[in-house]
């Protein structure tokens, strides 16, 4: 795929304002501002394009299993494939795939995935209608004694799903593929994922059982929560979501008031699939507020902690920013970046205000609250690009970087390669922002719309 | 017990015997050696069964009060807070922050010494000392003094208003149960066999072992986590949950774990221990945590950090005393037990086994028992602190407890590092949580971390028990800078959101910064 180098990014006029008003929609009317929204759309393209090629690069196109990382030998991550599902239609949209194509590659995976072994055995790819975390990437059997994943899971359905909304063409392979998707939601035992209590359960191992903990706090896991409540064979228990949102915590944090969570990836992933502007459980009612607003207060967070950076790392402020779940160095990286002298967490769910922060950021983090607070996230975009170019080559971020951390010759520390999630969330949040596919796509799903009505939302589209 | 111990000699019944002055003092303080008791006195106005701190508070105040009173006590004046708890862990506490600041001082802007030693049997000296000087203030000839019958032996109740100690009957017109708790000690496979440490016996080292297990991540085990660790023992903690202090607001939980990695201690968060056994003088370990199984090889391991009610071996069958071993001797909101003239108080009574709840349960069941009073239990406002660096402090509603009953909850949060002095100090790890009840000020409860938190709660206890708003605080003038001056910082925070209109998204709008 060719894309324009980061230092070939399309400028802004530079002679408009930049518009203050705050909401969740870009002002159109200042003077030159139709020829900053179309520098604007071609950035957003390009990035969004070479989001996308992450899947095309990383798919197995035999069984449509795509790989977590493109580091060699790593192997597929459920989740990815959601996200991969998910954009297949994007791309058929913006012409980066053809139809077939792009009902090829989905039904190959929705296929893999219905004959896959689900005896729940240590080396097979599932079990009660879960999936595995990681499988290996020809074979589709567990690795890395990987745990049998609910969140992951939601986000394969919910790609799934997307995919049986899109293709709606009354053709055998479109017919089949919406089949398929059905299964497999269906075959989802949510209830048994609750082990008798009565929030979800993170994981279960064929070896030990479901993990200890559950889900505590405010999380990515809405779209879980939403869709075991949608299921019409093997519901959660009706009490699993207020369980799960009596522990949120409403808080006034640098006199914004939010519901809390550290890391901004919290803020996005369910807001892939889901539109919910104005839409409100219990808990949103309460608060006068919603979840798509709550997510732009995150981003002001984010900000608001940058700017103070109390832990004083380089090149933090208000327009470099993404503290999130991301690849970060470790102690064991060349000791050429000073490792050895810092705590360094790694691959970790990095957060403010309380950390863990090692002075990593995650540059497409920003961008996966486009929907959500657009002028304010374009220019961190367009400030960090010109800053830190190198997290970014080719227009697909990597996972992370840490400018206060260089080597011998001044190159500041970049994560290799690039990870499925980050391209994910970064292509549908830019394709939501653009054209709301996915949550047109999702506002008419069945299992969705009994998912948010069950767990209490009232409102807006519902 | 653990041959890391060097306790010289003990008695037959266990005492730890002096072997420095300070011990000397003590002993002679809380358990003096030649002691005698007294001929008993006809009939007691009140009769108190155990002289920890709940004892200790209920006999001076029943003194006061003009009561005959008998104080029993089967082992050492001061029970555990004195003794084996809260007083010789924080004056170890204190000497293991001073090596961290140490190992540190180039963050405050000095020279890390060239040369930092941990002298161990130094740092247990001072412990001992701090502890002698403590007990000092309720020895057992203080009280004789101030007129009260100190018994020292095993106390059985014989009848529902009588006591025997050591072969003498003690009548009583009210008797007091306040036997304090002991370590509850986790069943582990071999536990036994191989020798552990609990507090208390932990603070009779008098070398420090090389490598250390702790298993159980709630108060006490953290603190002594920490403080071994900053003393140079390889340190390693086992908790079978997620994360620390599990009653805890989860980010204060977090903030703990990132400091017990910065300190360098080895942690394993849900995990168990399956098994311990010795070989070649070292314990080994087994742990696993899910499907993951692992092996530690330490010298020492410091465990039984819960806390059990000590209601056995009373006899409290005979006086119609209710009790379990888990939940202790059964209370009503008086403290009464089911036998009418017998009270209860302390660690042997209460879920919240902390030494200032002790000391407010007895002032309560003795102001019931002697002067006809209805107070209760349930009115009291209890604080509790954990003790490491930085510390943890609570007080009233967590969050979750205030929406699991249904109230709508705004919880105001000033992290440590928006506030100056907390800068200067280069102690800015923590923060000031106040939660109000939604669109008032009334305040629900707080969770402080901050280095000095068990300093800071105070004020927001006070402010429940007086009924004092959240926004009044605002009003207070606090010393500037202080630490403490985050409270008034939530506090404003609390008076800009409340003073705008309520409803709906611009209100939310109106109160950001960006």
């Amino acid at each position: 795929m060719a894309a324009p180098s980061a230092n070939q990014f399309p400028q802004r006029s530079g002679a408009a304002p930049k518009p203050k008003v705050p909401g969740n929609h870009t002002r159109r009317d200042a003077p030159g501002a139709d020829a900053d929204a179309d520098a604007d759309d071609v950035l957003l393209d390009g990035i969004e394009r070479a989001a996308f090629g992450y899947f095309r690069q990383t798919v197995n196109p035999a069984n449509g299993l795509v790989a977590d990382t493109t580091r060699e030998r790593w192997p597929c991550s459920i989740a990815v494939v959601g996200f991969a599902l998910s954009m297949y239609p994007a791309a058929v949209e913006r012409g980066w795939l053809s139809r077939d194509e792009a009902v090829d590659l989905s039904l190959t995976a929705l296929r893999f995935f219905r004959d896959s072994d689900q005896s729940g055995a240590s080396d097979a790819t599932g079990y009660k209608g879960f999936y595995y975390h990681f499988l290996d990437m020809q074979s589709g059997v567990r690795v890395w004694r990987s745990e049998l994943s609910m969140i992951d899971t939601a986000l394969l359905i919910a790609g799934a799903l997307t995919a049986r909304m899109y293709f709606d063409a009354d053709t055998a392979q479109e017919d089949e593929l919406r089949e398929i998707a059905d299964q497999l939601y269906r075959r989802i035992d949510w209830r048994w994922a609750q082990d008798g209590g009565t929030t979800m359960k993170q994981g279960w191992k064929p070896e030990s059982g479901f993990l200890h903990y559950g889900w505590e706090g405010y999380s990515e896991s809405i779209v879980l929560y939403v869709l075991a409540l949608g299921s019409p064979t093997h519901p959660a228990g009706s009490h699993t979501y207020e369980a799960w949102t009596v522990t949120y915590q409403w808080e006034n944090l640098y006199d914004v008031d939010f519901l809390y969570a550290g890391p901004l990836f919290i803020h996005q992933f369910s807001h892939a699939w889901i539109d919910f502007r104005e839409i409100r459980d219990a808990f949103m009612r309460e608060k006068c507020s919603d979840y798509f607003e709550n997510s732009r207060r995150a981003v002001t967070i984010q900000r608001e902690y940058a700017r103070r950076n109390p832990l004083e790392f380089v090149g933090y402020d208000e327009d470099c920013w993404g503290l999130t779940a991301c690849d970060g160095p470790t102690r064991a990286m060349p000791d050429a970046y000073g490792g050895a002298r810092r705590r360094l967490f790694g691959y970790a769910a990095r957060g403010v205000p309380w950390g863990p922060d090692d002075g990593t950021l995650a540059g497409w983090a920003p961008l996966a609250s486009l929907p959500f607070a657009p002028d304010i996230v374009l220019s961190t975009v367009r400030a960090m690009h010109e800053r830190y170019p190198q997290m970014c080559p080719d227009q697909r971020y990597a996972s992370g970087f840490n400018p206060g951390l260089t080597d011998a010759g001044g190159s500041y520390w970049v994560s290799p390669g690039h990870y499925g999630l980050d391209q994910g969330i970064v292509a549908m949040m830019i394709e939501n922002h653009r054209s709301e596919l996915t949550w047109r796509l999702m506002r008419r799903c069945p299992w969705i719309v009994a998912g948010l009505r069950r767990a209490g939302f009232t409102g807006g589209w519902l | 017990m653990n041959g890391a111990t060097n306790i010289e000699q003990r008695s037959e019944s266990g005492v730890t015997l002096a072997s420095d002055s300070a011990e000397r003092e003590r002993l002679d303080n809380v358990r003096p050696l030649d002691w005698r008791n007294p001929p008993p006195a006809s009939c007691y106005d009140l009769v108190i069964v155990g002289a920890g701190t709940a004892g200790l508070v209920a006999a001076h105040m029943a003194g006061n009060l003009g009561a005959k009173v008998a104080l029993v006590e089967r082992h050492l004046l001061g029970g555990t807070c004195l003794n084996i708890g809260c007083v010789p862990s924080k004056a170890i506490l204190r000497t293991s922050r001073l090596y961290a600041e140490m190992r540190h001082a180039n963050q405050y802007g000095a020279q890390i010494p060239a040369d930092i030693r941990v002298d161990f049997a130094t740092v247990m000296q001072r412990v001992r000392a701090v502890r002698a000087r403590i007990s000092r203030a309720d020895s057992a000839h203080r009280l004789t003094a101030a007129g009260v019958d100190v018994f020292f032996g095993q106390a059985r109740f014989t009848q529902t208003d009588a006591i025997d100690v050591e072969g003498a009957t003690l009548r009583f017109r009210k008797a007091l149960v306040a036997t304090g708790a002991r370590p509850d000690m986790p069943s582990i496979p071999g536990l036994a066999e191989a020798g552990y440490l609990t507090n208390e016996n932990a603070f009779d080292l008098t070398a420090p072992p090389r490598r250390l297990l702790v298993i159980g991540g709630g108060p006490l085990g953290c603190e002594m986590a920490q403080a071994f660790c900053r003393l140079g023992v390889q340190t390693t903690i086992v908790q079978r949950r997620p994360l620390f202090l599990p009653r805890e607001e989860r980010d204060a939980a977090q903030i703990l774990s990132d400091a017990f990695a910065r300190d360098g201690i080895e942690v394993r968060l849900n995990t168990q221990v399956r098994n311990v056994r010795v070989e070649g003088g070292a314990k080994i370990v087994d742990l696993v945590s899910d499907d993951y199984h692992s092996t530690v090889v330490v010298d020492a391991i410091l465990t039984g950090t819960g806390r059990l009610p000590n209601a056995k071996g009373l006899d409290l069958e005979a006086a119609g005393v209710d009790y379990d071993a888990r939940r202790g001797v059964h209370v009503d909101d008086f403290l009464r037990t089911r036998n009418q003239r017998i009270y209860a108080a302390g660690d042997v009574c209460l879920p919240h086994k902390f030494n200032d709840t002790a000391d407010a349960s007895a002032r309560i069941a003795v102001a019931n028992a002697l002067c006809d009073g209805h107070e209760r239990l349930s009115a009291l406002t209890i604080p509790w602190c954990t003790y490491t660096d930085p510390e943890i402090a609570h007080v009233g509603l967590y969050v979750r407890e205030a929406r699991e009953r249904n109230v709508p909850v705004k919880t105001f949060t000033i992290p440590m590092h928006d506030v100056d002095r907390a800068i200067a100090d280069d102690e800015e790890v923590g923060f000031v949580k106040i939660s109000v009840k939604e669109r008032t000020d009334h305040i629900l409860g707080a969770t402080i971390v901050a280095r000095h938190a068990g300093e800071m709660i105070s004020e927001i206890t006070l402010a429940i028990v007086a009924g004092t708003g959240l926004r009044t605080l605002s009003r207070v003038i606090h010393p500037y800078p202080t630490q403490a001056e985050a409270i008034r910082k939530a506090a404003d925070a609390c008076v800009r959101t409340c003073s705008l209109p309520q409803g709906g998204h611009e209100q939310s709008r109106a109160t950001r910064i960006a």
